[in-house]
């Protein structure tokens, strides 16, 4: 079993967002980064898929130099190897050049399973595994939230408010996760250690034409008046009050 | 012209299609093109004629195209659009219009924005289109490059609204679909028990993040909620990695959407990837020791202190009025 997951860089925004002062992205001074939740799902269920089947793990970033931190936590939990589709301006990549590097890259290597996270955290275009599996000919079930492999096939579950829509494909295939698929491990500390020895393959990407291409980012109006109610028990008989006046009680 | 991709849930359109119809028809007033559409499924050819003020509706009837079948509906969907040549098309921004028009995008090899919210013309064409970034904490102004212009329409973005005009001209289209078309679909449905009230259904909703410590303090807020009229409990991101609750309970970014008459937030920071999730409730009440949270400013009510005071002594609190 050979299994690849792609992850993203985004930055761990907290509290609110800055932008840069041209508005056409984030400004990410003092702030932390991460692999965004889905994919740090899709990574876990990679990890189970081989622990139970036997195999080799992929992770798989286009990403600034910088990535390579992501890439290092996804060996620390335990994937096998790992490949950074190095570019800086990856945040100006639209989903179609991003999916055509990634198909490009992976093409000739075999992989039985294509994990993705359903939508990236940022740009949340929903499309990146899709396109991927349409390049390499590979059947797709996008945003699901349980995987289960059997011989050359895989069960794959989505949630709807219907219930749970079950599909079948044989391998190879794609999926794109969802978090609540499992929950994700912390890196063990001898995890974290080995990982500084793996090698990251590094490739340049070459980046198709832009179909889209962004203009600015702005934030959406928010407009809530606070009134404090109180400190403490002290504030609870108003808290009541208040409730029984909003028909909660 | 433009197209508009249409999803039906048992020979009906949902509301998203009918969000992205009147989308569509104003877009296309501002453009003054026409409008025309693409139905796909089982008995859904009666609903054609209902689609007032469309020019044209294409109908694809076939039994094995009951609910959605992914490969089978890019495939029609891209044979469309390459006879029609429309210069915008436009679907739900569902998980199955965002599966669909995904996969007829890279068919086709054209940009596609999902999640769109608004729409910019400038001298009778589309410039510009307004679209969610972080799950709609950012919005983002892009320009499409490619034609046609592919875009799916953010749910709730607009309302949807009756449609008014002339019948459209039926045209029944006959497509040649093979195996390959049918190598994604859905084998069975299972449904789920239905226990109590789920979180988009609840009138109140009681959310606990880190500041609840452990699962064992989640207790508190059952019970609170328990009290409450139509209430359920959800919680934060830090609560369901943590284990303390399932992923279902999760509100935010990556976890559920929540629009209820009040949203009581319990020991949470009020980060933006959970904030995005409830921003939508009608009133926000806020419970946390830390005056300077994020969350007081997003927030209609504060209460400032150590939750596992306040909580207990609000409970008492209420099963007394309530006793009364
Ligand atoms: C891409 C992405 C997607 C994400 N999606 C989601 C999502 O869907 N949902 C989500 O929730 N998060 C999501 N997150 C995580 C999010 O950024 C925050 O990390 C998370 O929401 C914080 O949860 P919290 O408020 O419980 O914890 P914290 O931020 O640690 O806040 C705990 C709060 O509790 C208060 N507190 C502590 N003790 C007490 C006490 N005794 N009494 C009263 N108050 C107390 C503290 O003052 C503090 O304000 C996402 C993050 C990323 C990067
Ligand atoms: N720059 C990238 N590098 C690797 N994988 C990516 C990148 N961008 C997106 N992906 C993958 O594609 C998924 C969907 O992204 P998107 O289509 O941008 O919403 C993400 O959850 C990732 O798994």
């Amino acid at each position: 079993m050979k299994v690849l997951v792609c992850i993203k860089r985004v930055p761990d925004t907290g509290g609110g967002f800055r932008l840069t002062p041209d508005s056409k992205r984030v400004d990410t001074t003092n702030l932390g980064f991460a692999i965004s939740p889905h994919e740090e799902c899709a990574v876990e269920e990679a990890i189970r898929i081989i622990e139970k089947h036997g195999g080799s793990s992929t992770v798989l970033t286009l990403g600034p130099t910088a990535a390579q931190e992501q890439l290092r936590e996804a060996l620390a939990k335990g994937v096998s190897s790992a490949i950074l589709l190095e570019t800086e301006d990856y945040e100006s990549w639209d989903a179609g050049a991003v999916a055509q590097a990634i198909a490009e890259t992976v093409r000739s290597m075999g992989f039985d399973l294509l994990l993705f996270g359903n939508e990236s955290a940022d740009a949340c275009n929903y499309q990146v595994g899709l396109r991927v599996a349409h390049l390499l000919d590979l059947p797709c079930v996008s945003g699901i939230k349980a995987l289960e492999i059997q011989e050359r096939r895989a069960i794959a579950k989505r949630d709807s408010p219907e219930g749970w829509e079950v599909y079948e494909l044989s391998l190879p295939a794609v999926f794109t996760v969802k978090e609540g698929i499992n929950v994700p491990r912390h890196p063990s500390l001898r995890g974290i250690m080995s990982a500084k020895k793996i090698p990251i393959e590094q490739k340049k990407p070459i980046r198709r034409d832009p179909q889209m291409a962004r203009e600015l980012l702005k934030k959406p109006q928010e407009g809530r008046q606070l009134e404090i109610l109180g400190q403490g028990v002290e504030a609870v008989a108003k808290v009541a009050t208040k409730l029984r006046e909003l028909g909660a009680i | 012209m433009i197209f508009v991709l249409l999803e039906t849930a048992n020979q009906r359109l949902t509301e998203p299609s009918l969000e992205t119809l009147t989308a569509a028809r104003d877009l296309a007033l501002k453009l003054g093109d026409a409008t025309e559409a693409l139905l796909i499924g089982s008995g859904v050819r009666a609903l054609a004629p209902t689609l007032k003020g469309l020019q044209s509706v294409s109908v694809v009837e076939d039994t094995r195209l009951t609910g959605y079948v992914p490969e089978a509906f890019a495939k029609i969907a891209a044979e469309a659009i390459q006879k029609k040549r429309p210069n915008t098309v436009l679907a739900p921004g569902t998980e199955v219009g965002n599966d669909w028009l995904a996969r007829v995008a890279v068919r086709l090899d054209l940009g596609l924005a999902a999640g769109c919210t608004g729409f910019s013309v400038e001298n009778g064409a589309l410039k510009s289109v307004t679209r969610t970034n972080w799950g709609g904490s950012l919005l983002e102004e892009i320009e499409i490059l490619s034609n046609p212009k592919l875009l799916t329409l953010q749910p709730h973005a607009v309302s949807a609204q009756p449609l008014t005009g002339g019948e459209p001209t039926v045209e029944t289209v006959t497509v040649t679909l093979d195996e390959r078309d049918f190598r994604v679909r859905m084998k069975e449905l299972v449904r789920k028990e239905k226990k109590g009230l789920s979180l988009t259904e609840a009138k109140v909703v009681v959310g606990g993040g880190r500041g609840l410590g452990n699962a064992e303090a989640f207790k508190l807020l059952e019970e609170l909620a328990g009290l409450l009229n139509n209430a359920a409990v959800g919680a934060t991101r830090v609560a369901t990695s943590n284990n303390w609750r399932p992923h279902s309970d999760q509100i935010g970014q990556t976890g559920t959407q929540i629009a209820p008459d009040l949203y009581i937030a319990v020991g949470i920071s009020g980060a933006i990837q959970h904030m995005v999730g409830c921003k939508n409730s009608k009133k926000i009440l806020a419970v946390n020791k830390d005056s300077e949270a994020p969350i007081f400013q997003r927030a209609d009510y504060g209460v400032i202190g150590d939750l596992h005071q306040i909580l207990p002594a609000l409970i008492a609190e209420i099963k007394k009025l309530k006793g009364a």
